[in-house]
Formats: structure tokens, sequence, C-alpha cells
């Protein structure tokens, strides 16, 4: 069991991917940041200073506090607080924990979606594979934005107003998802059909393996690298497309605020002097669709062949 | 052709829309309408003939720009719509100019002066603004011009003037400044776009012989830039500005919500919170009129820039 362990961290430390990685300042920086990210923020109960979301715990006193290098700042609440005397960084904590489990769904569902529809096309060709890809080009003329806004006024006008806030994350993940899913699908689709010449698919396919198999257990993981690539950008821009749906008030309810509810609350309080309430929650969530975007640009030059 | 195929299946959508979502009866009368008034309201609105009769009508309805009554505003969705438009024209046209501008200008900069200081400048900047959101770049603006500095309005349209049915806000001063931070907001995202796509052509093409050629012949060298080098570069950003513009179509929601412009981005946003359908369904054809549009002055522009491309249908028709 432990020689098993030791020749995969071999292997890793051999690969030339760890390589470039470890040479590559931005690749290591943005994937530091990113750690720290998602650790605070998975961790928020207990890392988070204050409890922003229990009423009992907020006292209107704090109000308003500015960030602690201000003068009427204090270091019990470091980045200040807002209108209800929450503490900023400790919503911004829970906020991007939302952002990110949406970010991440919403992001899932579209691979998963859109790679099973572009393998599938690629593989069986045909008919079904101009209907898919037709279908693919015409909402790729749509921007996304628009769409996810579309499928979230669809939805609204399916279910109840008490029912919406319930769901509203999950109609959220599925607004963004749906809307990206064309891109995964072209790229399923076009490098299924280089693979699917290939001698080892031929020779699966004279075993008489089932396509179900040939398709999922064989093409499915040498097709991964690029999906890998536009997955990892597709992730900062389900992030920020998240965001800008709950600025725009469309997204996830106000009672679990995502870092874009926070903006929006913020913004409100822009004009009064009180800049930093929209500030925070931007400043974090620029830095966290820059590392994103970071880590994708540094995948695609390792990862794409046609480069190297 | 294919637009017409297009907007048929944007109407089928817009159509679907309006019936499956909710039950368009419930959204028109109030609660204590009995079922006998449902069921001759329903009669009357046709809505019990086949389905394919009803998508008839909504197609000859929609060409002639009848979308019905908003639910929630109560007034005809064309008149609603009408009054939004040129705010929101006005937005797009003017971000798309300083996209233009801005955005040849400092690709055919950046694509001669590579290793330049400035050039790397301009380029890490513009990988910034990929990153930042437009909205919190619009709430950037909004506190540095309008709360610090104080010298640029953050909301509405300024004063407006009335020409027939189009309401300008380009003849007056306050109209003018209240567009600048909008449209600036709006076309930074597409200058980025521009701006590397022109470089990488200009790179591309000053390798070619004939600009050799024409350095050779002692050609300025501003001439070779700006009169061989770009227009060859033209083709693939008339192609990128032009799907670009639609997608500022839809961004500009966004912008006029961080800014209260009263466009039609605002009108729909309003509509997707209060589920207002004939709203949605109208700005979605709408949407798909400007994408038609669009493609349609693009393939002219081809014509324009390229003389080859003339040259060639010529010959065909002949």
């Amino acid at each position: 069991m432990a020689d098993r362990y030791a020749g995969l961290i071999h292997r890793i430390r051999d690969s030339d991917i760890f390589h470039s990685f470890i040479h590559s300042p931005t690749a290591l920086i943005s994937s530091c940041l990113l750690v720290v990210i998602l650790l605070t923020s998975f961790l928020c109960e207990f890392v988070a200073p204050h409890d922003p979301f229990t009423p009992a715990s907020l006292s209107l006193m704090d109000a308003f506090t500015p960030p602690f290098w201000a003068e009427d700042g204090s270091m019990v609440f470091l980045f200040g607080t807002d209108g209800q005397g929450r503490d900023l960084l400790s919503a911004i904590l829970y906020g991007t924990r939302i952002s990110l489990i949406v970010g991440f769904s919403a992001i899932l569902f579209s691979v998963i979606f859109g790679v099973s529809l572009g393998l599938t096309a690629g593989y069986f060709g045909g008919r079904y594979e101009t209907v898919i890809m037709r279908l693919a080009d015409v909402q790729l003329t749509i921007p996304s934005i628009l769409m996810a806004l579309l499928v979230d006024g669809v939805v609204r006008g399916i279910i109840s107003r008490e029912l919406h806030d319930e769901v509203a994350i999950y109609v959220l993940i599925f607004a963004i998802g749906i809307s990206e899913w064309p891109q995964f699908a072209r790229v399923a689709r076009g490098a299924t059909l280089v693979e699917k010449n290939k001698d080892y698919i031929s020779a699966a396919r004279i075993i008489g393996l089932p396509n179900r198999l040939i398709m999922f257990k064989h093409i499915l993981p040498n097709i991964l690298r690029p999906i890998l690539v536009i997955g990892t950008i597709g992730l900062a821009l389900a992030i920020l497309a998240e965001s800008t749906l709950s600025f725009l008030g469309v997204g996830v309810p106000p009672t679990t605020p995502s870092l874009g509810t926070l903006i929006r609350l913020g913004n409100d309080f822009l004009f009064s002097g009180e800049w930093w309430i929209s500030f925070f929650p931007s400043f974090f969530l620029v830095i966290l669709a820059f590392s994103i975007n970071l880590l994708g640009d540094w995948m695609r030059d390792t990862l794409n062949p046609k480069i190297n | 052709m294919q637009s017409v195929g297009v907007m048929l299946c944007v109407a089928l959508l817009s159509f679907s829309l309006f019936n499956f979502v909710g039950d368009p009866i419930n959204n028109m009368v109030g609660e204590e309408t009995s079922t006998e008034e449902r069921a001759e309201l329903r009669e009357t609105l046709g809505l019990n003939d086949p389905i394919h009769i009803q998508f008839g009508r909504f197609v000859v309805n929609a060409a002639q720009f009848n979308f019905g009554k908003s639910y929630q505003l109560r007034r005809p969705v064309s008149e609603l719509i009408a009054e939004r438009m040129p705010a929101t024209l006005e937005l797009v046209i003017a971000s798309s100019i300083l996209a233009l501008g801005f955005g040849v200008f400092l690709g055919v900069y950046t694509g001669i002066n590579r290793t330049g200081v400035l050039s790397n400048i301009i380029l890490f900047v513009s990988l910034a603004g990929v990153s930042l959101p437009t909205f919190v770049i619009g709430i950037l603006f909004i506190y540095i011009f309008a709360v610090i500095l104080g010298v640029l309005p953050s909301f509405g349209r300024g004063e407006v003037v009335q020409i027939g049915f189009w309401s300008t806000g380009l003849l007056t001063a306050s109209g003018l400044k209240a567009l600048i931070l909008p449209s600036l907001t709006l076309s930074l995202f597409q200058m980025t776009y521009i701006i590397r796509l022109v470089r990488a052509e200009i790179m591309e093409i000053l390798q070619t012989d004939y600009i050799k050629f024409a350095r050779a012949r002692g050609i300025s060298n501003r001439s070779i830039y700006f009169g061989h080098a770009l227009r060859n570069s033209l083709i693939p950003v008339v192609t990128i500005a032009g799907i670009n513009i639609g997608t500022l179509v839809a961004f500009s929601i966004i912008t006029e919500t961080v800014f209260q412009w009263p466009g039609m981005g605002f009108l729909f946003i309003q509509a997707v919170k209060f589920v207002d359908i004939p709203i949605m369904s109208a700005y979605l054809v709408f949407i798909a009129l400007v994408f038609v549009a669009i493609n349609f002055i693009v393939d002219i522009l081809y014509f324009l820039i390229d003389p080859r491309l003339r040259t060639k249908s010529e010959n065909r028709d002949g």
C-alpha cells in the first residue's frame, strides 16, 4: 500500500506538468491565493471573526464602522461593518463560499451536459450531430448573461414566489450552467472526432465493446485536457456571472448573500461616503476571478499540445 | 434566408414563453374574476384556437410590433420599448465608437511598438479589464468621478431633447456629460478585445512582403501603418466588432442598472423580477432583430473594405 502511494508521488514529481507548475511564478502565486480563499471560505464558521447572519449577535450601534486604519475604525471589525452592523470580513467569507459553490456547481453542470452531448455527437455523427451542433451555434450567438436572465425569469414564472427563495440557488446554478454548455460541446466534439479514428478505438470496436464503454472509458479520458482548460476559465466566468446576476438582484436571496449581493447592498451607501461596504467584496471578487484566470492561462500553455 | 429562420426560431421561443409560462389569463385579470368571465376572455383572445393558428397570429402581431400589454405597468409593450429604445441605442453606439476608436488606435500602437513600456502598460491594463466585471468597473467610475471628484453625474440621462419619437441626450451639455461614464464602462470590455485583435493582426501583417515592398519604395511610416497595414487588418475586426455590438446590447442591462440609465435593459431586468412575460418576449425579439441587422451590415462592410470580394461577386453575377 505504502509503495503504491510512493510510486504515485514519484510519478507526479517526475511529470512535466509538476515541473512547469513549480517553475511558473504565476501558477504558484495564483494557486496559493486560491487555496487560501478556498480554505478560509469553506471553513468560514471557524475562521470568520463574527457570525454575520445571527440577528442576536448584531448590534446597530456597530453599523457603518469604517475599516481598522480609519479614524473611527476598530480592530474588532477589520474591514468595517455594513448598515446592519454586520462584520464585513465575515460576510465576505460567507459570501465567497456561496459564490464558489454556485460557480463550481454551474460549471460542473455545463461540463457534464455539454461534454456528453458533444461526445455523443462526435461519436455517432449524422443528423443527431447536426442538430446538436446547430443548437450550440444558435445559443453561442446569444450572450450568456442574457440567457441566464431569461432562464431565471421563466423559472420565476413557473414556480411561486415563496418557493422561489428556497430554490433560488439551484435555479441560478441551472441558469448559469445551461448558458455555458455550447463551448464544452464544441470542444468535446472536436476532440472526439480526432480520437475516433485512432487505432485503439478501432481495436476496441473490433473486440466488440459496446459504444457506451468506448465513449466513456476510452475516448473520454483522452479528451479531458482541453476540457479541463476551458473549464477553469469557465469557472471564473461562472463566478462572475453569478455575482453579476446577484448584483442585478435576480440571483441568490439577500438572506444568504453572495459577493454580488454584498456589492449591490454596498452600492447604496457609496454616496454617503461608506465606500468600504462595496469596495471589499468587489476586491475579493476581482482577486478570485483574476487568480482563476491566471491559473487557466497557465494550464492552457502547459496542457495544450498545440502550443508546445 | 438564414436570418428569417433565426427570427422564426426566436419568435417561436418568445411565443412559448407567452403561452406556457404561467396562465396568461391569470396574469391579466384580478383575483375576483369569475370562471365564466375568464372563459369568455379566453375565447375573445383566441386562446382556445389550435396552437399553430395562435402562433401565426403571434408572428403577424410581432411583425407589427404588437406584443400586447405589460402585466405590471398596464401599458402597451411597444410603447414602452419605443420610449426606452433611444436611450439604449445611444449608449450602445457611443460605446462602440469609443471601443473601436481607442481599440484600433491602441492596437496599432502596441502592434508597432511591441516592446515599449507604454505598450506593456496598455496590455496589462487591458488584461485587468477582462477580469473586472462590468458592474465593478461601473461602481469604481462612479466612486472616482462622481463621489470623490464630483465632476460627472452618476445616474440618469441628463436633459433630453425630443425629436419626433426619438428622445436624444446628445444635444445638451448635461446629456453628453451623463453619457460619458456609462458608455466608457460599457466599452472597456470590448476595447480590450479589439486592442488584442488589432495588435495580433498588425504584427502578422508587418511581416508580409507587400509591407517590405512599401518600405523599399520609401513610403512614410504613417502611410504604411494606417494606409496599408491597418486596412488589411480590418476584416476580422469588423467581424468581431459586429458580434460584440449584440453583446453590448445585452451587457447594457448591467451598465444601465449601475447608472440608472432609463433604457431597455433596465426595463428588461424589472420584467424579469416581476415575471412580466410580454416585455421579456418583446425584448427577446428585439435582440434577435438587432443581431440579424448587424449581421447584414457586417456583410455589406466586407464588400466596402475588401475589394477582392467585390470583383468575385461581380464575376459570379456576370
